[in-house]
């Protein structure tokens, strides 16, 4: 089993202080859930565990099986198991996705081995059905021009084929319809499983109707400010994140 | 992230390499009408020629250095210090085994045998000054083509030389047009007989070895009426401390409904100036189509051209220039509308890395009388740092009723987002930025023969590794 632990994290943009002192701990075979309100530092906890540049750590640390992952550049976060998808996909023009996803795929081998191409493309095809994305899809370039569904989509894809220890999935259910949501869910919960920790962050409860959260964390002012199964979502969806002003976070014990 | 590192290391591996090869004939250091002498008597040349070379070369000390065109680099170049003709022999040899070791090898390490063995239909190899190696497949010389080095065929073929040599761009077009007038030596001479479709390539590839030498080929394509040919030219040069000067001149004929094809892959050392004239005629349904690629050099002033002369004439550049850190590249094209219902199609991609700066400069023309022309030019820069640099002067002069022209143009920079999005997928910076860089110009690289196209995405990763901290 594998975990990643997060201890009284300390994170700051351009002097201004986002996330203040958050505690939190996962570990493969769980689902996770982090809500909030906007400006709660949601995003801001997922781009820090990738790595982004703009975000400083001031405080606290990002352990993964143990070992801290700070001062580790983006891509070896993510050779070593860590994938975030984002809530903002970027577009890579001329840069088609099979051949992105090669790419990727061929800097998580040792050097001088070569990734079987016939094997590759089984794979893709397999996950491209699975998550309804047509085969032409793979020769057009990354994201450019895709519809706010089929860059959610193509997120997963990527989930689904660089196989990750943990996900941290970004707000993925931000503009999308039902159907494309329920497209989503059904990939995340092919995904899920005992390989695999998955951290949600999200605004609304409606996602956690399609994947069932084990842990639900609430966030406010960049801190966790409560912790409980997957009840406390629907306790926040009727009381709203108001509800969450009256509740000091002195009270809430560390996870 | 250092996305902002402007100091570069770029690893020309590839051509960044030379062997010691005496020279037999040297016309020493500097530029006089004795150096003219000197080639021509070596070169055991027509007199007609010593006098082409000589007016050619009062041309050239008559005009000004264009400093005002593409910058003050140009100072840097010494004419002084320079040596003009470099040869260690006799004429070129039509096997590989009569090549002279030293420069045999050499030819090995860039791996032009190999190619030609795979998929090419000629090739002429230039050292220096001189060709050492010209063959032909003899299939091709069979259907009557013509493929052998300019100095030959001014000799041997001078009906078919004289015609042309100079016509399409005379001795004053520029003052290195001049200058390469005066002293050209080595280049390709090409013949393609009416009706010939040449299946296969044929390849030049011009080496240049010495130190403080300028290498002035020139290279002369005819495609007789309804032929077609492809020649792809290499290019590359160990680096120097001091300046390398390249200056050649290129003209091409496609007569009545002939197709020319001219692709261009240069690597030139960093301290080359690779100064170069490139223009084709085309008559009536002929298309000409250059293909251009500069990755090297210090600076590159290269704009193919296509002067469009006969009815339904087409003119295509494509173009891609890298500009790595210290380099500048000023490409562009030039497209001369002369004749009713002609096309050109320009596409000009640029990359600038580091303090690299690339300019754009295109030159359309259609006069007013004419009817039914159509020009399209799309340029796209990017620029991966800061301080990188890029600057387009299209000028486009479309007059009458009846014409069209399209101009689109597009700068972009590599945003820290998208190296972020890739780094998150596991590509190392340096990769994350290659892809991007390849993903730009991934359209124009793919109008290559497979070979180059391979070749390329090898030079431009090799660039981009050099271009993180």
């Amino acid at each position: 089993m594998s975990s990643i632990v997060i201890q009284e994290l300390r994170v700051s943009i351009a002097d201004k202080e986002i996330i203040r002192g958050l505690s939190l701990e996962f570990s493969t075979g769980e689902v996770h859930a982090v809500m909030g309100p906007n400006g709660s530092g949601k995003s801001t906890l997922a781009k820090v565990m990738a790595g982004h540049p703009d975000y400083q750590v001031t405080g606290g640390d990002i352990l993964m099986d143990g070992v801290s992952i700070l001062e580790m550049e983006p891509d070896e976060r993510s050779r070593r198991g860590l994938f975030m998808a984002f809530q903002y996909p970027m577009e890579i023009p001329g840069v088609s996705n099979a051949n992105f996803l090669r790419a990727a795929l061929q800097a998580r081998l040792p050097e001088g081995e070569e990734l079987d191409a016939v094997e590759f493309y089984q794979r893709l095809y397999q996950k491209m059905d699975l998550l309804e994305i047509r085969r032409e899809f793979t020769a057009r370039a990354v994201n450019e021009g895709f519809s706010g569904g089929e860059k959610k989509r193509n997120e997963i894809l990527q989930l689904a084929m660089l196989e990750p220890v943990f996900a941290v999935l970004d707000e993925t259910d931000s503009g999308l319809d039902i159907d494309a949501l329920k497209v989503v869910a059904k990939g995340v919960n092919t995904i899920r499983g005992p390989e695999i920790g998955i951290l949600l962050i999200t605004h609304y409860q409606r996602l956690l109707n399609y994947i069932i959260p084990d842990f639900v964390h609430v966030m406010s002012e960049g801190r966790i400010v409560r912790s409980g199964g997957k009840e406390l979502a629907l306790e926040l969806e009727s009381k709203g994140y108001d509800w969450l002003k009256a509740v000091k976070p002195e009270t809430v014990g560390a996870n | 992230m250092s996305t902002k590192t402007d100091s570069i290391a770029i690893d020309r591996d590839i051509g960044d390499f030379y062997y010691n090869v005496t020279a037999t004939r040297d016309a020493g250091v500097g530029l006089t009408e004795k150096t003219i002498d000197y080639i021509v008597d070596v070169k055991k040349e027509p007199e007609w020629i010593r006098e082409f070379r000589k007016n050619a070369y009062h041309v050239f000390k008559s005009k000004p250095l264009p400093t005002h065109w593409a910058g003050d680099e140009l100072k840097e170049i010494d004419f002084d210090v320079i040596r003009y003709y470099l040869a260690s022999g006799d004429a070129a040899k039509r096997t590989w085994e009569e090549v002279p070791e030293d420069i045999k090898r050499t030819f090995e390490r860039l791996g032009i045998p190999e190619s030609e063995r795979k998929f090419l239909a000629g090739v002429e190899a230039q050292f220096d000054s001189e060709a050492v190696y010209s063959n032909i497949k003899k299939a091709v010389a069979e259907q009557g083509v013509i493929f052998m080095g300019s100095t030959d065929a001014l000799k041997e073929r001078p009906d078919l030389f004289r015609k042309w040599f100079g016509k399409v761009i005379p001795t004053g077009d520029n003052k290195f047009s001049a200058l390469n007038s005066a002293v050209f030596s080595g280049g390709s001479f090409i013949y393609v007989p009416p009706g010939v479709k040449v299946k296969h390539p044929l390849q030049a590839y011009f080496r240049i070895n010495a130190e403080n030498f300028g290498q002035f080929e020139r290279t002369l394509i005819i495609a007789d009426e309804g032929s077609e040919v492809m020649y792809m030219e290499g290019c590359t040069a160990p680096k120097f401390t001091t300046a390398t000067l390249h200056s050649a001149v290129v003209e091409l004929v496609a007569l009545r409904g002939a197709k020319i094809q001219y692709i261009t892959v240069q690597n030139w050392a960093p301290n080359v100036f690779n100064l170069v004239t490139k223009r084709g005629l085309a008559m009536e349904e002929a298309e000409i189509k250059w293909i251009d690629c500069n990755i090297g050099s210090r600076l590159t002033m290269k704009y193919p051209g296509v002067v469009l002369k006969g009815r339904k004439a087409r003119g295509e550049v494509i173009s891609i220039a890298l500009a790595g850190d210290g380099q500048h590249q000023d490409t562009g094209a030039k497209m001369i509308h002369a004749a009713d219902e002609t096309t050109s199609n320009i596409v000009s991609k640029s990359i600038s890395i580091g303090k690299g700066r690339a300019t754009y400069r295109g030159l359309v023309h259609v006069p007013k009388h004419l009817k039914g022309c159509k020009n399209n030019t799309e340029c796209d820069a990017l620029l991966i740092n800061a301080s990188s640099r890029t600057d387009t002067y299209p000028a486009i002069t479309v007059r009458g009723t009846g014409n069209s022209t399209q101009h689109e143009a597009s700068v972009s920079q590599i945003n820290a987002e998208q190296i972020f999005y890739m780094q998150q997928r596991g590509l190392s910076e340096g990769q994350a930025m290659s892809l991007a860089v390849n993903g730009f110009v991934n359209d124009l690289v793919s109008q290559f023969p497979m070979e180059y196209s391979v070749e390329l995405k090898r030079l431009i990763d090799l660039e981009m590794e050099g271009s993180v901290g």
